[in-house]
C-alpha cells in the first residue's frame, strides 16, 4: 500500500509543481505588484470599461455556439463513417489553427471582411472549429455502435436516437470543447484589432493598452483580475456541468468505421466538402500571394537581415518536441488526478490548469520577468518558451482525454483490482489502452499550439531563435513584395507542416495498445 | 528525503553564486526589441568579440515599450546589461524609472546634438529613423491627382479616403504620425485636422503590417498613402522581386516625424565596463555603417557613409517634427485618448 501512496503523490505533484511554479506563482506575483500600491477609490468604472467587459463576454459567447454549430455536421461526418480522403479532411482543418493572426487577418481583408463584428465572429469560427471536431470526434468515433442499434430497433428514428442517445453520451466533449474555444475567443486580441476596425476591444486588448503603452499597472492588474474571475466562473459553471452530466458507458477501442451508402453518404460528403471549402477561402489567399516569383527558393536563402528562414522550422520542431512531451506527459499526469479523486479539490485542481488559455498575454510574460530570476534566472532562457508552449497545450491535453476517462466504468477498474492489479497496472491495462488515442488527438494539438504560438511568447524575453511565427512576423515588418511573398511562402510551409504532423500522429498506434 | 534537499538548496546557492561573480564577462546580455533581434547574425558583434573577447547575447524582448516594461519589471534583477531600442517616445519612462547608469560615450561627440533630446549623459543614440507618409507613384499616376505637398491638402476628402494610418495606443508609427500632427499644427488644431480626416474617410488600422501589406494599394488595398518610413522606398528596390531601378513607392515630406532609438546600461549590471564598450561599439563607424541595410534606419554617428542605394531612393526630410520626451511622457495618455474620442466617435 504504501508504494502505491508514493505513486499517486508523484503524478498529483509533477503537474501540480509545473502549472504552480510557471502560471501561479509568476501571476500572483505581477498580480500583487499591480494591486499593493492600488488605491481603490482611485479605479473609477468606467462605462467604456463595463463596455469592454460585455463585449468580451457575448462575443465569446457567441463565437462558441457559433463554432460548435458550423463544426457539428463535419464532425458527425468524420467521426462515423469511412471514407477516402477522411484522414486529409480532419489534418486540413487544423491547419486554420496554427496560423498567425497577422496573416490570416491580411487575408480577410483581402476578402472585403473587415470593420464589422461579423468579420470577428468569422475568424473566431475559422480558427477554433478544429477544436470542436477533433476534441467531440474523437469521443463520438467510439461510442458503442450496439447503443444506437439497440435504439432504432427499438423504434426510434435517426433524429431521436441522436437527441436522446447519442447527444447526452457526447455532452462532456463537446462541454471541453466549448470550454476551450470560449476561453480562446474570450482572450481574443489580433483579430479584434485587425477585424474590428477599433470599433470593438476584449479585455486583452484593454489589458495591453494599460500595460504596455500606458504602463498603468495597476489598472492592468484590476483588469486582469476581472479577466481571471469572467474565466474562472465560466470554468466553474463548465465543471459542475460535466460532473452532473457524465455518464459512463464502455467505449469500444478505434473500431473501423462504417462506409456511408445513399443519402447518407451524400450528407457525410457534403458536410466535409462545405466546411472545408468555407474555409479554404482565406488559405486560397494565403496559397494565391505566395505564389509570387520566388518565394519558395527565397526561403533557403541566407537573407542577411532575417538569416534563412526555413531554418525557422527546425526551430520550431525543436521547441515542438519539447513542449509536446511536456504537455501530454504533465496532462495525463493531471487527468488521471483529477478522473481519480472527485470533489471540490479535484475541480479546483482542473480549473487551475485551464486558466492560462485564458490569462492575457501581457500578464503570462510580465509575470515571468517579474518571478522567474531567482533562485535560477529562467528569464531569457531557452526552457521558458517550449514551458510557454506547454502551459496553453495541457488544458488541451486534459480536455482531449478527461471526457474517455470518465467514460470508463468504475467496475472495470474494480474488477481489475480485485483480480489483485495494482493501480499502476490497472491504470496501464484499463485506462491507458482506452485514453492513448485521446491523448493523442490532445498531443496533437499540443505540437499544432507550439507551431504556431506567438501570443504568450511575445511578452516573453527570449533568446534571439526564431521561431516560425517569429520569422513570419519578422518578414512581414519590413516593405518589399520579395519579404511579403516569402512571409505568405512561411505561412503556407507551416500550414502543410502542420497538416502533415497531424495525419501522422492520427496514423499512430501507441503499439499493442489501442486494440484488445 | 532531506539529504536530497540538502543537495538541491546547495547545487540551487552554487548556481545562484556563479551568476553573481563579478569578474571580467565572458558575455554580455543585450536586451532589445524584436525588430533589432531580427537583425543579428553570427557577424554582426564578431568584430566586437575579436577585439574584446566579451560575447554578445542578445535577448528578445517583443517591442520597444514592452521591452522598456520588461526592463522596468525587473530593475532588482536586471535581465541584461545592456539597453537598446529605447526610442524618444519611452525615453522619459526609461529615465524616470531609474534604470539606466549613467554613461557618456567618447564617440558621443560625432552624434548631432539634437539626436540626445536631453538626455545626453543617460543613454546613447545609436540610430533614427523618419516616421512618413509614403505614396503609391502608380496611383497617383493613374488617377491624374497630384501628390500632396502639405499636410493641409490630406483633410481634403479626395485625400484623406485613401490614406491608412496606424492606430497610435497600438504601433509605434501611428503614435509618432499622430505626434508629428501635434508638433506641426499645436494643441489648440491638432484634433480639428483629424476631425477632418475622420470625415474624410481616413482608414485606421492596428500596426503597420496591416496599414503596408493589407490596405496599400501595390499590395492589393485601396490606400494610395499609408503611413511607414522614409527608408521604405529603398526596401522596396531591395526586396524586389525582379530587380527594379526606381522604388515604385515614395516619401511626402511633411508630416515625417523623427524616431531616435537609444542604447543605455542597465543600472545593477556587474560589467559596467564592459557595457560602456559595446556601447560605444555600436556607436563605431564600422557597426554604424551595417545599420542602414540591415535595420533601415539611419546611423546616429554622422560620419558613417551611406549606403548608394540609401542615397538613391529615399527622401531625408529636411526638418522633421519631434516633440521633447518629457512633453510626451506628461500628454501621452490624454492625447490618445482625445485622439480616439475623434477617431472613433
Amino acid at each position: 500500500m504504501r508504494g502505491v501512496r508514493w505513486g499517486w503523490v508523484l503524478v498529483a505533484a509533477v503537474p501540480t509543481l509545473f502549472i504552480g511554479y510557471f502560471f501561479v506563482y509568476p501571476l500572483v506575483r505581477i498580480l500583487s505588484l499591480g494591486l499593493s500600491e492600488l488605491d481603490i477609490r482611485s479605479i473609477g468604472v468606467e462605462a467604456r470599461l463595463l463596455k469592454v467587459g460585455w463585449f468580451t463576454l457575448w462575443q465569446a459567447s457567441v463565437s462558441t455556439v457559433l463554432t460548435l454549430l458550423v463544426a457539428a455536421p463535419m464532425t458527425w461526418a468524420v467521426s462515423n463513417f469511412e471514407f477516402r480522403g477522411r484522414r486529409l479532411a480532419t489534418a486540413l482543418v487544423t491547419v486554420p489553427f496554427v496560423l498567425p493572426t497577422v496573416v490570416v487577418g491580411t487575408a480577410f481583408v483581402a476578402l472585403g471582411w473587415r470593420d464589422s463584428i461579423v468579420a470577428i465572429l468569422a475568424a473566431h469560427v475559422f480558427f477554433n472549429v478544429a477544436v470542436v471536431v477533433r476534441t467531440v470526434g474523437t469521443l463520438w468515433g467510439r461510442l458503442d455502435p450496439n447503443l444506437h442499434d439497440a435504439a432504432r430497433v427499438l423504434g426510434a428514428g435517426e433524429w431521436r436516437v441522436f437527441r436522446t442517445v447519442t447527444l447526452p453520451l457526447l455532452r462532456p466533449a463537446i462541454a471541453a470543447a466549448a470550454s476551450i474555444v470560449f476561453l480562446f475567443t474570450f482572450t481574443s486580441f489580433g483579430v479584434v484589432l485587425i477585424l474590428g476596425g477599433f470599433h470593438y476591444a476584449t479585455l486583452e486588448v484593454e489589458i495591453y493598452r494599460q500595460a504596455v503603452t500606458l504602463f498603468d499597472v495597476q489598472l492592468a492588474a484590476v483588469l486582469a483580475v476581472v479577466q481571471l474571475v469572467g474565466v474562472t466562473a465560466a470554468l466553474y459553471a463548465y465543471s459542475r456541468f460535466q460532473e452532473r452530466h457524465t455518464t459512463t458507458w464502455a467505449l469500444r477501442t478505434d473500431q473501423d468505421r462504417e462506409r456511408p451508402v445513399g443519402v447518407t453518404r451524400l450528407l457525410a460528403i457534403g458536410s466535409v466538402a462545405a466546411t472545408l471549402i468555407a474555409l479554404a477561402a482565406p488559405l486560397a489567399v494565403l496559397v494565391g500571394r505566395s505564389l509570387g516569383a520566388g518565394s519558395y527558393r527565397g526561403l533557403f536563402d541566407s537573407d542577411r537581415v532575417v538569416g534563412t528562414p526555413i531554418a525557422s522550422v527546425a526551430n520550431s520542431m525543436v521547441f515542438a518536441i519539447i513542449a509536446t512531451l511536456l504537455a501530454t506527459t504533465i496532462g495525463l499526469m493531471a487527468a488521471a488526478v483529477i478522473t481519480g479523486r472527485r470533489g471540490g479539490l479535484s475541480r479546483w485542481f482542473d480549473l487551475t490548469l485551464m486558466l492560462p488559455l485564458g490569462t492575457s498575454a501581457v500578464t503570462i510574460g510580465f509575470g515571468f520577468i517579474v518571478a522567474l530570476g531567482w533562485p535560477v534566472d529562467l528569464r531569457a532562457s531557452f526552457v521558458l518558451i517550449p514551458i510557454a508552449h506547454a502551459l496553453v497545450a495541457i488544458p488541451f491535453v486534459v480536455r482531449s482525454t478527461v471526457p474517455t476517462l470518465r467514460s470508463i466504468p468504475g467496475d472495470m477498474r474494480e474488477a481489475a483490482a480485485v483480480m489483485g492489479a495494482s493501480p499502476g497496472r490497472v491504470w496501464r491495462e484499463i485506462d491507458l489502452p482506452m485514453v492513448a488515442r485521446a491523448a493523442l488527438v490532445g498531443a496533437g494539438f499540443a505540437f499544432v499550439i507550439s507551431l504556431g504560438e506567438f501570443g504568450a511568447t511575445s511578452f516573453i524575453a527570449r533568446p534571439n531563435t526564431a521561431t516560425v511565427p517569429v520569422m513570419i512576423f519578422r518578414l512581414l515588418s519590413r516593405p518589399g513584395p520579395a519579404s511579403f511573398g516569402m512571409a505568405m511562402a512561411l505561412s503556407v510551409v507551416l500550414a502543410a507542416v502542420t497538416a502533415g504532423v497531424v495525419m501522422w500522429i492520427d496514423r499512430a498506434r501507441v503499439g499493442e495498445i489501442g486494440r484488445f | 528525503m532531506r539529504r536530497a534537499l540538502t543537495l538541491i538548496a546547495l547545487t540551487l546557492f552554487a548556481a545562484a553564486c556563479a551568476v553573481a561573480e563579478p569578474e571580467n564577462p565572458q558575455s554580455l546580455r543585450l536586451l532589445a526589441h524584436d525588430s533589432f533581434a531580427a537583425g543579428v547574425s553570427d557577424d554582426t558583434f564578431a568584430d566586437f568579440t575579436d577585439s574584446t573577447g566579451i560575447e554578445v547575447e542578445v535577448i528578445a524582448g517583443s517591442d520597444a515599450g514592452s521591452m522598456v516594461n520588461q526592463a522596468v519589471l525587473s530593475k532588482d534583477n536586471p535581465l541584461a546589461d545592456v539597453i537598446f531600442g529605447v526610442d524618444d517616445t519611452f525615453l522619459s519612462r526609461a529615465v524616470d524609472e531609474g534604470i539606466l547608469l549613467e554613461y557618456e560615450s567618447q564617440l558621443s561627440d560625432r552624434v548631432p546634438e539634437d539626436l540626445f533630446r536631453g538626455a545626453r549623459g543617460q543613454v546613447t543614440p545609436i540610430d533614427y529613423g523618419d516616421v512618413c507618409i509614403n505614396y503609391a507613384k502608380e496611383w497617383f499616376e493613374t488617377s491624374g491627382i497630384p501628390v500632396p505637398v502639405t499636410l493641409d491638402q490630406l483633410r481634403e476628402p479626395t485625400y484623406a479616403d485613401v490614406l491608412t494610418v496606424e492606430h497610435p495606443a497600438t504601433s509605434s508609427p501611428g503614435l509618432a504620425f499622430m505626434l508629428a500632427t501635434i508638433a506641426l499644427y499645436g494643441e489648440e488644431g491638432w484634433l480639428d485636422f483629424w476631425a477632418d480626416l475622420e470625415a474624410g474617410g481616413v482608414g485606421v488600422v492596428p500596426d503597420w503590417d496591416t496599414a503596408y501589406y493589407a490596405d496599400f494599394t501595390p499590395y492589393g488595398g485601396t490606400s494610395a498613402m499609408v503611413v511607414s518610413y522614409a527608408s521604405s522606398p529603398p526596401a522596396e528596390v531591395i526586396y524586389a522581386t525582379e530587380p527594379i531601378d526606381e522604388a515604385p513607392t515614395g516619401v511626402i515630406e511633411a508630416g515625417c516625424y523623427r524616431q531616435v532609438e537609444y542604447a543605455g546600461i542597465l543600472d545593477g549590471t556587474s560589467y559596467p565596463d564592459a557595457a560602456g564598450q559595446l556601447i560605444d561599439f555600436m556607436l563605431s563607424v564600422e557597426f554604424q555603417e551595417t545599420i542602414p541595410l540591415t535595420w533601415f534606419v539611419f546611423p546616429a554617428n554622422q560620419d558613417a557613409e551611406l549606403p548608394a542605394v540609401f542615397v538613391e531612393h529615399t527622401t531625408l526630410p529636411e526638418s522633421p517634427a519631434h516633440l521633447d520626451p518629457a512633453v510626451i511622457a506628461e500628454n501621452r495618455d490624454r492625447w490618445i485618448d482625445q485622439w480616439v474620442s475623434v477617431m472613433e466617435g
